[in-house]
């Protein structure tokens, strides 16, 4: 265990920011779903009464478009798509079945496309979201504008829940991935693994075995 | 209003049956006959006086039009328009309020179960108690009806004094009006009887008198007598063919059982995918790795 070679991938700041984005999320998403599926009206619960949850909602919601606003601007620049990514993204078939494809950064094609997913849901959301904002800011648009953005929510909010859903599960898919984000180290297998080219960065090593 | 109810035939929000024991109750309906109103205001007045209303006393704003909107407090309105038709100038008079559509759009929107509800005999009434402000039936409505309070952030608009009727009486404009432009009876009745006065509009110059009770949202449950029912926007603005938005149906209609697909095979993806392939981990640790 002393003997772990380890390095920092996410900082206490950076951690921070995460789960505090997360958290918002969380109960963004259910007290959302509970307003979109009538059989989930329940779950207005987790702010106490309905009329809460609707009054609640947005203010999370703001409060995680400023997290994850700074979270863009920490990793916009590590998740710009080069021919590494194309690669990667044309072979998902075979990164499922457990093999590497590419010589990988610091983030793959795929949590990259993830990371531009989420930049335009939570734009959409916050933009509908402030078009829907009753008692604030509705009054200022006319009718039909409020409906387009009903609609704009609801599919940006279903697009983010999904991408988030495949987030977590590459998380628990790749072991020692979620160890980055509570810890904020991986090992040095892990990255000379799954992100060659960041491990190289990161050490100065040619990750030995290099993967095909 | 939080009485027993056992005629619902639609709540909002709700996927399961209401309760329909007695939903063999009749359609009834207003039918409000344009030709014959005067504007007088009486069913404004009679409105405000039984609902208990009390709508903040505006300005005048240079036209009959008073109040100059529909609001929480204001749930029917007087509007007013002049036009030239036939060469004359014609005073077109509009009582306007919520339709009590056989479909409606707000009851559709609404994500509050059983904030509203409609009764086996048409009449849409808003469950007050359990509003939640949301503001959704606003945009479900294709005639603009429901007003947000300022106060309290729930959602009003005409009952069809769903109080009065239930007990068997006609709703209060209609008890009021001076003239019997408006009436109220069976659905069936209203509409032989708007019949009858649109025949006798056609003998009168009104080629084109007719009934409007517009069949995109499945009809409703106030209607006018037009003398130009082939032009209802001339009556400040009556839609010609309503019906509840396509963005709305898409919103309320196909998205659910497309997010709900989407939700599920991204689900059942990862737990499929983590029962076949397993876990990845790194094949030559140098630490140790097992979280
Ligand atoms: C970015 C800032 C956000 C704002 C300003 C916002 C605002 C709103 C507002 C005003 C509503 C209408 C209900 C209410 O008044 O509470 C709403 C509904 C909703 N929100 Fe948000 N929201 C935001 C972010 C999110 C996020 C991140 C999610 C999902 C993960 C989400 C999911 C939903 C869903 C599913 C609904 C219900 C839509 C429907 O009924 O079809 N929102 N939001
Ligand atoms: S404002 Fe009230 S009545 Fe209107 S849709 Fe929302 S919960 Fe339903
Ligand atoms: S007119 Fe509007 S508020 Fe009235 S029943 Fe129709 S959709 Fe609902």
């Amino acid at each position: 265990m002393s003997r772990e070679k380890l390095i920092v991938r996410y900082n206490a700041a950076e951690r921070i920011n995460h789960w505090l984005v997360a958290l918002c999320f969380v109960l963004l998403a259910l007290s959302g779903l509970a307003l979109f599926y009538p059989a989930f009206f329940w779950l207005t619960g987790i702010f106490g009464t309905p009329q809460l949850a609707r009054i609640i909602h947005p203010f999370v919601g703001v409060l995680m478009f400023v997290g994850f606003l700074r979270q863009f601007f920490r990793y916009w620049h590590h998740n710009l798509i080069n021919a590494e990514d194309i690669k990667w993204m044309k072979s998902v078939g075979s990164v499922l079945r457990g093999y590497e494809v590419g010589d990988i950064g610091k983030y793959n094609g795929g949590q990259k496309g993830l990371f531009w997913l989420m930049c335009v849901c939570l734009l959409a959301l916050l933009a509908s979201g402030i078009v829907i904002w009753r008692p604030y800011f509705s009054p200022s648009f006319p009718i039909p504008l409020i409906r387009v953005a009903l609609l704009t929510h609801a599919v940006a909010a279903v697009l983010l829940i999904a991408g988030i859903i495949v987030h977590i599960y590459a998380a628990i898919w790749v072991k020692g991935t979620i160890r980055a984000m509570v810890e904020g180290v991986v090992t040095y297998g892990w990255a000379k693994k799954h992100h060659p080219r960041w491990f190289r960065e990161m050490t100065g090593q040619s990750g030995a075995k290099e993967p095909r | 209003m939080a009485l027993q109810s056992q005629d619902i035939l639609r709540r909002s929000a709700s996927p399961t049956q209401p309760p329909v024991a007695r939903e063999h109750k009749i359609e009834v309906a207003k039918l409000i006959d344009v030709t014959t109103c005067i504007g007088c205001k009486a069913c404004q007045v009679a409105c405000a006086e039984w609902n208990d209303l009390r709508d903040e006393i505006g300005s005048n704003v240079g036209v009959y039009d008073n109040p100059a909107d529909l609001s929480a407090q204001t749930w029917t309105v007087m509007r007013y328009n002049e036009v030239e038709e036939n060469g004359k100038l014609e005073w077109l008079i509009r009582k306007d309020g919520c339709m009590h559509c056989a479909d409606p759009g707000c009851l559709k929107a609404c994500p509050s179960p059983g904030a509203i509800i409609q009764y086996a005999n048409g009449i849409v009434d808003f469950q007050s108690e359990h509003c939640i402000g949301c503001g959704y039936c606003i945009s479900g409505c294709p005639f603009d009806v429901p007003r947000l309070s300022q106060k309290d952030n729930k959602v009003y608009k005409c009952t069809l004094c769903s109080d009065r009727v239930m007990v068997g009486q006609e709703p209060a404009c209609v008890k009021t009006c001076p003239t019997g432009a408006i009436r109220f009876g069976s659905k069936e009745d209203m509409t032989a009887f708007a019949g009858e006065r649109v025949e006798d509009l056609k003998t009168r110059g009104f080629p084109n008198a007719g009934l409007y009770d517009p069949a995109g949202v499945g009809g409703t449950h106030v209607m006018y007598v037009l003398h130009h029912a082939d032009k209802p926007g001339l009556y400040s603005g009556l839609r010609k063919n309503p019906t509840i938005s396509p963005v709305v149906k898409l919103w309320k209609g196909l998205l659910k059982p497309l997010a709900t697909i989407g939700f599920a095979a991204a689900g059942l993806f990862g737990f499929l995918h983590y029962i076949g392939v397993g876990p990845n981990r790194p094949d030559d640790d140098d630490g140790e790795d097992q979280a």
